[in-house]
């Protein structure tokens, strides 16, 4: 009687067993890779392209052979926009598929969000997208732009070519357009610009109706002193902006816009026509002219299936972490997480616009900075490269509070706010 | 001592002016102009921002015959240079590749070429130049915006040619065009009367960009410049303040009502829907969206198969919406809401989740990017009823749009049959059960109405703001205000709720700011509620305490 159900519970036992050691087994042989990019909700529409080329990335390291003698296994979890999924997305990355490192975040807020998990389980986290820096931590790998990176050279190039006297910050109301104007207005008053020249504005996330502001840029521009606008708005409300731009006839030539998040993704959904000449300060462009970028983006659009797609500037900030992780990797002989950071400073490796980019000691990289014109076609045009790598600080120096601090990874230091002037760390 | 300096230095500047004028004047030979011109050809080619400044004035100055279509190309990104030999070509407007110098047709491969790129700084340089160069032209138009580009980069050397042009001028709006360049270019870089002068003739026309120009003027204006002189300026300056002034009321009023057209657009389908039925359906938005992907895959079928016609694309977009949301609202009636009829809980979390699924079958379906739908050209440009008060023509076509499918929803419950059944059914469900009216299908077609009207209002919205899947996430929860406000089950209540909506939120907005005004207007609302849950309007008798 109590035959049959013994032997099927042996059985199923078995089979179970079978699976759990298969498993083991799979996982002994691979490197997990966890993808933390939000693949639904509002974010979704930058995000998704950012797990997209990180799944090429890991597909070619594989090619490649793989690191350490495994294959590199990618781990896509969507936290959906929504800030708080992002932090229990990323426990579960660390915890549950133990991957060896992650890729992912694209707003400060989600960062914000996501850092105590990662310094809680020392798990590695690589940061792809410009920011406002004021952080540093030991757990993550800043590979985007610090503001002396992307917005200060951007205000020089205004003042010196465009001559610009006269400047409004527009942003979207949140924590790195706040802290980046903060930043920009303390730069320019350091220059001598008087603050009824600073004209500072900010709109809620997904704002669609720019009549009022625009017609108050238009306003604030006929001062008789050349006026320019920076622009730190963010996602979709870049589009009815523009377009609302173009429909007010506000030109390049008379008052460019320069934008610190607007890429070729984000002109996809554009008639860029009547945008030529705004501007917009970046590490890298699709246009830039060199054989690493052709090829990278040939591997692209193979990898996509569309040859109309775009490259931007986070995507090349993914193709430098993930090969700076790689070296470290390498390097360390193991992907044990301390192992690993220790290993990553130093590391440098060839970026797409014919230099090399090194993680330095606080955890940011080099770049060079360029400024872009739009052109009809949606690409930009370089008008203007810094001249030679510069490296990103991660605590301004425009901004009390910020400029006596220095962050060092490097033994024996081992700080991310260490005061110069107390001498002590965490010191504000 | 001081005085004397400056006194001096005025004097210095006026002495250079005159020299500058004279020194257009002097006869020059013509063929050392053509090589300096060639030479100059020969510095745009290689690419240098900075040597092809002074290279288009040069080439502007010499006269030759291909200096205004070589100079035009390269404003717009015509001018292409061969890399191997730095030859350049031009294409025409109409794609035809010619030699750059000789203007004749060459069969060079296009693939070869590279755009000559250039910068902003030159952008403004080849306006000049050129507005200085097409004065003479056949085409009354070109005269025009020639007049405008040197009234927007006043370009001293080209003072005499402008003049000489205003005298031969018939055309009586160009004539007053070519008068405004010519007092901009007296006000920026004339002695300091003929400044004054050109001043109050400026103040005539006021705009934004006459206060700049005026400003900078009287910034440049040295400090013992003659009293009258800065009293005329200053007062040419309060003249258009004071006139910006009030047309800035007029233009806050305009952006008012278009922001009420854009918020009737997407609530009057609610207003059919909850408002009319009592159903709360947080899918409203994505029948919005629907209407906007319709717009964009109209306007890629068109490319395709009528590229010439993409200018009247929107009229086939708004059918083609119309149907596919109604399509859609059909289905979401007939197989999820008709089954949930006095369960308002249920129906508001199952149409929610509709909503979660429309939004990523979208995402995934089509891509999570933006796609670009296009302006059709009778849409984009400004409007300028009276000088300095500019309308935009989008937001224009949108008003009228919005009002006309309106009254025409108006029209459709007041005077059709489908009307009739739907008001009978809303006032009393049974009494029109048993008068013989099949109220399933009247919910159904209810409902596909709504919905359909929806995606009418995703046709105009994709105008003006992204077509992505979250479009219309954006605009649900102001629906839902606009339709609470103006009084559930009242079109016309719908309607002013819209317009006062948009017109408190942008007088609000200067004074307060967005994201403060957006507040504030929220707080005013439930307040508002407070005091008359009704809303503007209350429906009246029985309906009303069903």
């Amino acid at each position: 009687m109590s035959h049959f159900p013994l032997s099927r519970r042996w059985l199923l036992g078995g089979v179970a067993a079978l699976a759990l050691a298969s498993h083991a087994a799979l996982a002994a042989d691979t490197i997990k890779v966890g993808i933390l990019h939000s693949l639904s909700g509002t974010m979704a529409i930058s995000e998704t392209t950012l797990k997209d080329v990180m799944l090429m990335l890991i597909e070619e390291q594989n090619k490649k052979g793989g690191l350490l003698g495994k294959k590199l296994e990618p781990v896509v979890v969507d936290p959906a926009s929504n800030w708080p999924l992002f932090a229990e997305k990323a426990r579960e990355l660390l915890t549950k598929h133990k991957v060896a490192v992650v890729f992912g975040c694209w707003t400060s807020v989600s960062r914000k969000s996501v850092l105590p998990v990662f310094e809680e389980l020392n798990g590695i986290l690589f940061y792809p997208v410009q920011y406002e820096g004021e952080e540093s931590s030991r757990n993550v790998f800043y590979t985007g732009a610090a503001p002396n990176q992307q917005a200060i050279p951007a205000v020089e190039y205004l003042m010196q070519q465009e001559k610009v006297e006269r400047w409004a910050l527009i942003g979207t109301d949140y924590v790195y357009p706040r802290t980046t104007n903060k930043i920009l207005e303390a730069y320019l008053k350091s220059k001598g610009v008087k603050s009824e020249d600073i004209m500072i504005n900010y709109t809620p996330f997904g704002h669609s109706d720019w009549q009022t502001i625009v017609a108050e840029i238009k306003k604030f521009g006929s001062a008789g002193k050349k006026t320019a606008v920076i622009s730190t708005i963010n996602g979709d409300a870049n589009v009815p902006f523009y377009k609302e731009l173009a429909n007010q006839g506000i030109k390049a030539t008379d008052i460019p816009v320069i934008a610190f998040s607007v890429g070729e993704e984000e002109l996809a959904g554009l008639d860029t026509g009547p945008l030529v000449g705004h501007l917009a300060a970046w590490n890298y462009f699709m246009s830039v002219d060199t054989p690493e970028n052709k090829e990278f983006i040939q591997k692209w659009h193979a990898f996509i299936k569309d040859p109309k797609r775009v490259t931007n500037d986070p995507m090349e900030a993914h193709y430098i972490g993930f090969n700076m992780w790689v070296k470290a990797v390498e390097k360390a002989g193991t992907t044990d997480p301390d192992a690993v950071i220790d290993a990553m400073i130093g590391v440098a490796v060839p970026n797409l616009s014919g230099g090399y980019s090194a993680m330095m000691p606080n955890h940011h990289i080099t770049k060079p900075v360029l400024i872009g014109e739009i052109q009809a076609d949606g690409q930009f045009n370089i008008v203007w490269q810094s001249p030679g790598l510069i490296v990103g600080d991660e605590w301004s120096d425009y901004l009390e509070g910020s400029k006596d601090l220095i962050a060092d990874w490097r033994a024996p230091m081992r700080c991310g706010n260490f005061n110069v002037k107390t001498g002590k760390c965490g010191g504000n | 001592m001081r005085g004397n300096l400056k006194l001096g230095l005025a004097r210095m500047r006026l002495l250079l002016f005159l020299l500058a004028l004279f020194a257009t004047l002097l006869p020059r030979s013509a063929t050392a102009d053509a090589t300096a011109a060639r030479e100059a050809l020969a510095i745009l080619a290689g690419g240098n921002l900075d040597a092809m400044e002074p290279a288009i004035g040069t080439i502007a100055r010499s006269g030759v015959p291909w200096a205004e279509p070589v100079l035009g190309a390269l404003l717009e990104g015509r001018l292409l240079v061969r890399p191997s030999d730095r030859a350049v070509f031009l294409r025409t407007p109409d794609g035809v590749l010619l030699e750059a110098e000789s203007g004749a047709p060459t069969s060079v491969d296009a693939k070869s070429l590279r755009p000559i790129r250039i910068n902003n700084r030159l952008r403004r340089t080849l306006e000049g130049a050129l507005g200085a160069l097409t004065l003479g032209h056949g085409d009354p138009a070109v005269r025009l915006t020639a007049a405008e580009k040197l009234f927007a980069r006043p370009d001293p050397s080209a003072l005499d040619s402008l003049e000489a042009a205003l005298v031969r001028e018939t055309e009586p709006r160009v004539r007053e065009a070519f008068a405004r360049a010519r007092a901009a270019i007296l006000l920026e870089h004339g002695p300091p009367p003929a400044r004054a002068e050109a001043a109050l003739a400026l103040a005539a026309s006021p705009s934004p960009a006459v206060l700049g120009k005026l400003q900078a003027a009287r910034r440049a204006l040295p400090a013992d410049a003659a009293p009258e002189i800065v009293a005329a300026l200053e007062e040419a300056i309060a003249k258009v303040e004071r006139r910006l002034r009030l047309l800035e009321l007029a233009q806050t009023l305009f952006q008012g009502m278009s922001l009420g057209s854009v918020l009737l657009l997407a609530a009057i389908g609610l207003a059919v829907t909850f408002g009319v039925m009592g159903v709360i359906n947080m899918a409203h938005g994505e029948m919005v969206m629907l209407g906007a992907y319709a717009t964009w895959a109209v306007q890629q079928a068109m490319r395709a198969l009528l590229p010439g016609a993409l200018d009247w694309s929107l009229i086939f977009a708004v059918p083609a919406a119309f149907i596919l949301a109604a399509a859609a609202g059909w289905a979401i009636e007939r197989g999820v809401i008709s089954r949930l009829y006095g369960r308002p809980l249920e129906t508001l979390l199952a149409t929610f989740g509709i909503s979660l699924v429309l939004q990523q079958a979208v995402r995934l379906g089509i891509g999570a990017t933006n796609r670009e739908v296009v302006t059709p050209s009778w849409m984009s440009g400004l409007w300028e009823p009276v000088p300095g008060l500019a309308l935009t023509t989008n937001r224009i076509v949108i008003v009228l749009f919005a009002i006309a499918v309106f009254l025409l929803l108006v029209a459709l419950v007041r005077g059709t049959r489908l009307g009739l059944e739907i008001r009978a059914v809303t006032q009393n469900r049974r009494m029109a059960e048993t008068m013989g009216i099949r109220t399933p299908r009247v919910d159904a077609l209810t409902f596909a109405l709504g919905s359909g009207i929806a995606g009418i209002g995703g046709v105009a919205l994709a105008q003006i703001d992204n077509v992505s899947p979250n479009l219309g996430q954006a605009y649900i929860v102001d629906s839902f205000i606009v339709v609470v406000f103006g009084g559930v089950g009242n079109l016309w209540g719908t309607f002013l709720g819209a317009m006062t909506l948009g017109l408190v939120n942008k007088l609000l907005e200067p004074v307060a700011g967005a994201v403060l005004g957006k507040i504030i207007v929220l707080l005013a609302l439930i307040l508002f509620i407070q005091r008359r849950p009704q809303g503007l309007f209350a429906l009246r008798g029985r309906a009303a305490e069903a």
